[in-house]
């Protein structure tokens, strides 16, 4: 046996749950392949959380106002619904039965990326992630990226519930006006990439586009919803890359992402980012090319995209230089330790360890390379935890056991040397969590 | 020969004072100034920080954004040339007043375009371009000052930023909220490290630090879980600062501060980012205790904001901000930089604050008076190709 197992589990899984090291041993590729085949990846942990359209209903009053910002006025209630929702989102990677399609709906969750670091966004992450992303990631780029533009926690996130074009009838009755954030951030970060040549212009053009894009208030029809502002749309034709949109309302914004999901600046951006997650900081170039072309053959078939990956010889042979996430790093764990967390204390621990769930630093998503996550505190710390997990689990546990589940023959001889010296079978357990060979993929 | 005889003077210095640990850190350290780099990402709108009061247009162009006038809401304190001082930063006034702080107004790194993501890059890579570099410019310039074995470098938090990402081996620290890992572990861990060269140089710099704030910081050193995300701040501030006026402690830090980016609310965002802030610096001096008069804290960011209001109570991405510097060895009290003014014609691209200064002439000028990096190592080295852009002069006290 290979280190395949081992490889397949870290690097397109979500670390070895029962058996599972072994089993993916005996075909890396279809183990994972075969995971395309199941349905979009649900959970009954999710049936008791709310729609972000409720969500939205329930704390829009706070986010009206003179200013418009609910951050320093959110109940407490959106607190303890963004736990909830970050608890259940745990649970569900660490007992998943696709763990490369919950792999895909995180990486496409940070592609998207909407941060509690506005806390409007506290009650609505969750959702988000549960509407916007899950049911798309093995579906269409462009179906995900509408669905993500006109979810509620995007359009408040990034601004864009209240723009209102400088000569729409919002405009000029309440001195209200344009606000490009959303428009920038779709066109740097979720399509066309910082270098997928558009301009300030286009950036300009593409937030009067979108103006009109918002969300249905409490005194309105069906509150929490997507609603179209026509008064708050900029009147008449704007050019966005050189194509004339002539005025259509709400559906200008429609045709314009249905351009931007198809336009080969976008099927470069996602493959660059789609490879460097799963494979390597500077991914290999030909992997990038056949993701590209994958895309734009596939008009935007994720599911194909995600194939693409796993049948490309240099996804598996890559050398093994990323590192795990800390939430990669504490869902691998929980599945070697085979504990699904069920409350709080897990995101404390996120917190601890530098990736508090739903708290991107920026727009721009958590950084996805290696060096960002090996600062000294950083691995610090995460030893520290897997002192805590080993404590927690040692009783009955004979180590040998345990670096077998968790690492199968990926196991380095460093550690099957040193890991019996331990003081104990908790420092033991810890011991193989904080190894080189369980922190990469 | 002059390093020898002041590395032994310091030596007679610390053995009358000092324990035998840091006594011997001392005598390898290159420099007593300390220097700490606090970068606010996201874009801070210098314009609301420190408002240009005396241009006529201000309050029409601004309403409602941060201060536009001493008086009525958000009235500015006062600066010299004119300029004010959002109101929530008043120990930063204070600073100010007692000749410790300064600003460099209308300020921008060599980026002209407007994503954060590669502005904050070259912000911290130090060259003209995004991912021209995988180090930082702060690390490349710990690398031209004479070293020991003593770390000089440390980023608060739990990972390094780019700017302090490098060759030279820095740590990192933030208040902990674990238990210690026993040494025994550790060297189970070391070993098992030892195939995997850049994690082991991580455990090699925690374990470090870990064993310095240990006997520096004592209790100190830890925070109770769930910690709000203010007071965690300034514990951190706190004790990176502590460290930094340890002898032989580390003498640069990075301090990252994001939340900026203020498309809108901005007013009451800004007051709450502002206040903690000036809670940091406070922080800061107070945890460098005496030698904060060796010390320089730059706040620099990645871009400005657009001089107009933008539709939703807020400011877009723009060019030129503003640069703060806090310390005693600030010669202070001062607004630096040329004005370009907020006339329509006089705004880049018709939108922005023009930037008059360049970043890059504020950093140089800091590392050259404060660390003594020679001319030619910040050209070429620290700042790759900018022999045309000169260090700014006078920002600290002779």
């Amino acid at each position: 046996m290979s280190k395949a197992g081992h490889l397949a589990v870290s690097r397109f899984g979500m670390g070895p749950g029962p058996g599972e090291v072994a089993a993916a041993a005996r075909d890396p590729r279809g183990w994972a392949l075969a995971q395309l085949d199941a349905r979009p990846a649900t959970s009954r942990r999710f049936d008791d959380l709310p729609t972000g359209k409720v969500a939205a209903r329930s704390f829009t009053r706070f986010v009206r106002g003179a200013r418009g910002d609910a951050d320093a006025r959110l109940p407490e209630s959106a607190r303890s619904l963004y736990m909830r929702e970050a608890v259940a989102r745990i649970a569900v990677q660490v007992e998943g039965a696709a763990p490369f399609v919950e792999r895909l709906v995180a990486f496409w969750s940070n592609h998207f990326t909407v941060s509690i670091q506005r806390a409007i966004v506290l009650p609505l992450a969750g959702a988000f992630e549960r509407e916007a992303i899950r049911p798309h990631v093995l579906g269409r780029f462009g179906d995900m990226l509408l669905a993500v533009a006109r979810h509620p926690a995007m359009l408040l996130y990034l601004d864009q519930a209240q723009s209102a074009g400088p000569e729409s009838m919002a405009a000029r009755r309440r001195g209200r006006g344009i606000n490009e954030n959303l428009a920038r951030e779709i066109l740097e970060l979720h399509t066309l990439g910082v270098e997928g040549g558009y301009a300030q212009d286009d950036v300009a053009a593409f937030a009067r586009i979108l103006t009109g894009w918002s969300i249905a208030r409490e005194d309105e029809f069906d509150p929490g919803s997507f609603l179209f502002r026509a008064r708050a749309h900029e009147p008449g034709e704007k050019v966005l890359l050189g194509r004339r949109f002539a005025e259509a309302g709400e559906d200008e914004a429609i045709a314009a992402l249905g351009m931007l999901a198809r336009h080969p600046s976008t099927a470069r951006n996602v493959a660059t980012r789609l490879a460097r997650h799963f494979v390597a900081d500077d991914p290999p170039p030909a992997l990038v090319g056949a993701l590209s072309r994958s895309f734009l053959e596939s008009d935007g078939d994720l599911a194909a995209l995600a194939a693409t990956l796993l049948r490309h010889d240099a996804s598996w042979s890559a050398p093994v230089t990323k590192l795990k996430t800390p939430n990669e790093f504490v869902v691998s764990a929980l599945r070697a330790a085979d504990i699904v967390p069920e409350d709080q204390r897990i995101v404390g621990a996120l917190r601890i360890l530098g990736q508090m769930p739903f708290a991107a630093p920026s727009p721009a998503g958590w950084p996805d390379r290696a060096e960002h996550w090996i600062g000294p505190e950083a691995i610090m710390r995460r030893a520290t935890w897997a002192m805590a997990l080993g404590a927690r689990i040692a009783e009955g546990q004979r180590p040998e056991a345990f670096l077998a589940r968790a690492l199968g023959d990926g196991a380095s001889q460093a550690t099957r040397l040193w890991m019996p010296r331990a003081a104990s079978a908790s420092d033991a357990i810890a011991l193989v969590l904080a190894s080189p060979e369980f922190q990469r993929r | 020969m002059a390093l020898t005889r002041r590395a032994a003077l310091a030596l007679a210095a610390a053995q009358a004072a000092t324990p035998f640990a840091a006594r011997v850190a001392l005598a390898s350290a290159p420099t007593r100034n300390r220097l700490v780099l606090v970068v606010l990402r996201g874009a801070l709108d210098g314009l609301a920080a420190v408002p240009p009061l005396f241009e006529p247009g201000l309050g029409a162009l601004r309403p409602g954004l941060g201060p536009v006038a001493t008086d009525g809401e958000d009235g500015a304190l006062l600066l010299d040339r004119g300029f004010g001082l959002h109101p929530s930063l008043s120990a930063l006034h204070a600073m100010y007043r007692a000749g410790e702080a300064s600003f460099v107004h209308a300020i921008a790194t060599p980026y002209r375009d407007r994503s954060h993501f590669d502005a904050q890059d070259i912000l911290e890579n130090g060259a003209t371009r995004a991912r021209a570099a995988t180090d930082g410019w702060l690390n490349r310039a710990i690398g031209l000052m004479p070293r020991q074995g003593g770390r000089l470098g440390i980023a608060a938090g739990t990972s390094v930023p780019l700017v302090l990402r490098g060759a030279v081996p820095v740590g990192s620290w933030a208040p902990q909220t674990m238990p210690d890992l026993g040494p025994d572990f550790l060297a189970l861990l070391d070993q098992v490290y030892r195939g995997d060269a850049p994690l082991a140089a991580a455990l090699a710099e925690g374990r470090r630090i870990h064993e310095t704030t240990g006997s520096v910081l004592g209790d100190d050193a830890r925070m109770a879980p769930g910690t709000r995300p203010g007071p965690a701040l300034r514990a951190m501030a706190s004790g990176v600062a502590r460290l930094l006026a340890e002898e032989g402690g580390p003498r640069i830090a990075s301090f990252d501060l994001a939340g900026w980016d203020t498309h809108a609310a901005q007013a009451q965002r800004l007051r709450q980012l502002l206040k903690g802030l000036d809670e940091v610096l406070e922080a800061l001096r107070d945890g460098l205790g005496a030698e904060w008069r060796r010390s320089v804290v730059v706040v620099a960011t990645e871009f400005g904001r657009t001089v107009r209001r933008n539709g939703t109570g807020g400011t877009d991405h723009g060019t030129g901000s503003v640069a703060m510097l806090a310390g005693g060895a600030v010669a202070g009290g001062r607004v630096l930089g040329d004005w370009p003014g907020l006339a329509p014609e006089q705004l880049f691209q018709g939108r922005d604050l023009a930037p008059a200064t360049d970043m890059r002439a504020l950093f140089k000028g800091v590392l050259a008076a404060h660390l003594g990096i020679a001319r030619a190592g910040l050209d070429r080295t620290v700042f790759p190709g900018s022999e045309e852009i000169r260090p700014l002069d006078g920002l600290l006290r002779a």
